[in-house]
């Protein structure tokens, strides 16, 4: 049998223009401008109350949008109610209807929308085939476990076969084994059935394993949008740097380092644990503060002129409190940025990176 | 362990018993000792009560004003009950709508419920009155009718007692259904917009369902209060004219306070009695099979 719920609905680019959210005097959202290519998997990222479901709500038409615009398919909906956008969403807390069953549920909206009985039944039986739902058709949302009531909402979501899904932490409830495999399966559908996926969360996991592009929202604003590797091998900006990656990034006052004091003012070095080597000749040094033995490697907090930063050492060098060592690194783990403006300096790198290596 | 549990039963007997004091007193006796003297005759003067059977109740078959009380009280809940709950879903409904001044109109349309009813009553007499009341006036502008008596004519009177209790009643049972808006998530009702539903789609499959438990509740309370209340009648129509406007209740005060016949009136309370609860069981079964409680 051949199933039109496959690469039926082609997904349709989102594009953000200038958009802002303000609350009273607060703007939720300011001056945020995202591309979001057609039938790619975005997430929104960033740090709790950073404006990614005020985004998500302004693109589904829930919340107004007070400045900026935003594009559906090339179509300007920022005036549109939802029901014009040509959308679906999965809420955070599933938001199924208590009082209808999960059939009833799954098709609601074909049942708004006058589809055919027959058609309906069709529909449904496929998109119940594909979650594992068929069993379960007649019950109540309550009779249902977290996955399951994840699964009915998913299904209601695509049974539309709407080009774009928006979905806030649809995660976020279920216990972390039950995470990791709706990851790969929403992952897998999104492929699948190749519509445009906007995803919101605060894990950087979810975001590195799930995203085509990670845009990441800082106080309202997008710092960054990206690849995941791109995020991660070259962070924008210094809240990028310490957002992704556990643990998060160092980063170093320039003038803490005396191999570096003469550099301009105003600079951070950005440096992974990870990527920091012992050297007894390498040019940043630190007296070790404590020490967390983690078995397969150790991370040592270590100091360096009122500076602290991380280590994460092979588990077979023991190191104890109090210990000077030496550490180097190679130029290209290396990431300088500006603190006044926010930005990279790549021009400074080759420079730091020949003083860091042992002389 | 035995000895303890024995104390702990007779404790709470104890916690329990000033309540069924005052329950039995107050409640029960009353119920049991009208269902008695509803069997015998009305004292008078030296002559006790004396057991009759079932003649009360043969009276009140026969009884006309009976049937008409009946049929009039009939009239009036099929009157009142539908009409306040509608309103008050729809005050409920616009005032739980973010607009300005919310509480402002949350409290107007509750006022009619703690105003009391005297002072209520007066204000609609005027309202009533032939000739200058405010509804020959505005209907007399209006439509160019002539001056009608709404309360002293037998054809308008229930109608006229019907609009003042709809009126009383409709902001008392908001706050209940203002209540069971609030516990409603907001995002059923968005998830439900960006399926495309209207307003009125999302009232009828999704608001109205998750409201029927307030219903349920309002309901039975609406049919107990047009049984019950009877305040308004003696203000507005004393049951006037010719018992046009007279309700169950009122006729059982007639009867016993005004007539002294209070045999009759033991049987004809025994029959609101029966009445009352077949309507509340009634109720509860009409309604369990398409309430969802959460
Ligand atoms: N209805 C509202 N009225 C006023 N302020 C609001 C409202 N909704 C959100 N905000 C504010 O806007 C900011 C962004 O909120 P938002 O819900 O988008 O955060 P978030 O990134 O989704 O956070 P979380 O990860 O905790 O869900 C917050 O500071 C929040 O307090
Ligand atoms: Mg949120």
């Amino acid at each position: 049998m051949s199933d039109p719920l496959t690469g039926a609905h082609a997904g349709k680019a989102i594009r953000l223009e200038n958009v802002s959210k303000l609350f009273g005097e607060s703007r939720a959202v300011d001056d945020v401008s995202i591309e979001i290519p057609a039938g790619s998997f975005t997430v929104l990222l960033g740090p709790s109350g950073c404006g990614k479901s005020t985004t998500l709500r302004m693109i589904a038409g829930l919340e107004g949008t007070d400045e900026g615009r935003i594009f559906i398919g090339g179509d300007d909906v920022t005036g549109k109610p939802s029901s014009k956008r040509d959308i679906s969403m999965v809420f955070q807390s599933y938001a199924l209807f208590p009082h209808l069953s999960v059939a009833e549920n799954i098709i609601f909206g074909l049942r708004v929308r006058k589809v055919d009985a027959r058609e309906r039944r069709e529909k449904l039986a496929r998109v119940a085939d594909l979650l594992g739902l068929s069993e379960l058709l007649e019950r109540k949302p309550a009779q249902l476990s977290g996955g399951q009531q994840q699964r009915v909402a998913l299904g209601r979501a695509i049974i539309g076969e709407k080009p774009v899904c928006l979905m806030d932490e649809p995660l976020s409830n279920l216990d972390a084994k039950l995470r990791h495999e709706m990851r790969v399966e929403l992952r897998g559908l999104q492929q699948r059935l190749g519509f445009t996926m906007v995803y919101v969360t605060h894990d950087q996991v979810e975001a590195i394993t799930m995203a085509d592009q990670v845009v990441l929202l800082n106080a309202g604003r997008a710092e960054q949008a990206a690849t995941p590797r791109d995020l991660y091998e070259r962070p924008a900006t210094p809240f990028a740097a310490r957002f992704i990656g556990t643990p998060p990034m160092n980063l170093i006052p320039m003038s803490a380092i005396e191999p570096l004091q003469d550099m301009p003012t105003g600079l951070l070095l950005g440096v992974r644990p990870e990527a920091l080597c012992l050297a007894d000749d390498g040019g940043l040094s630190g007296t070790v503060r404590s020490v967390e033995y983690l078995g397969a490697d150790t991370l040592a907090d270590c100091e360096v002129s009122g500076s602290l930063f991380q280590v994460r050492l092979p588990g077979s060098r023991s190191v104890s409190t109090g210990e000077a060592l030496r550490f180097t690194a190679s130029t290209a783990d290396l990431h300088v940025f500006d603190r006044l403006s926010g930005g990279r300096r790549d021009d400074l790198i080759p420079e730091i990176g020949s003083r860091l290596r042992p002389q | 362990m035995r000895v303890t549990f024995k104390r702990d039963w007779i404790h709470s007997w104890l916690l329990l018993l000033p309540a069924m004091v005052f329950l039995f007193a107050f409640t029960h006796i009353p119920a049991v000792t009208t269902f008695i003297n509803s069997f015998y005759s009305t004292p008078r003067g030296r002559r006790p009560a004396k057991f009759i059977g079932l003649e009360n109740y043969e009276r009140l078959w026969d009884d006309p004003v009976f049937w008409k009380v009946m049929f009039n009280n009939l009239w009036f809940a099929l009157g009142t009950i539908p009409l306040s709950i509608a309103l008050s879903i729809a005050m409920a409904l616009w005032v739980n709508d973010k607009l300005a001044g919310r509480s402002l109109v949350r409290m107007a349309y509750f006022t009619p419920t703690v105003l009391p009813l005297i002072a209520v009553a007066n204000i609609w007499l005027f309202f009533y009155t032939p000739g200058f009341g405010l509804f020959d006036q505005v209907f007399g502008a209006l439509f160019g009718w002539s001056s009608t008596n709404w309360l002293g004519d037998p054809a308008t009177a229930l109608n006229a007692v019907i609009v003042v209790t709809v009126w009383k009643e409709a902001g008392f049972f908001m706050i209940f259904y203002l209540a069971a808006l609030q516990a409603i998530p907001v995002s059923l009702v968005e998830a439900a917009r960006i399926e495309g539903a209207s307003r009125w789609t999302i009232f009828w499959r999704i608001t109205f369902p998750l409201l029927m438990p307030t219903t349920l509740f309002v309901s039975i309370n609406a049919v107990i209060n047009s049984f019950r209340l009877v305040d308004h009648i003696f203000i507005l129509t004393d049951g006037g004219p010719d018992n046009a406007s007279s309700l169950l209740l009122f006729y059982i005060y007639e009867v016993a306070f005004r007539f002294w016949e209070t045999g009759y009136a033991a049987t004809l309370t025994v029959a609101l009695l029966l009445l009352l609860s077949a309507l509340a069981i009634g109720q509860f079964f009409f309604f369990d099979r398409k309430v969802h409680y959460k």
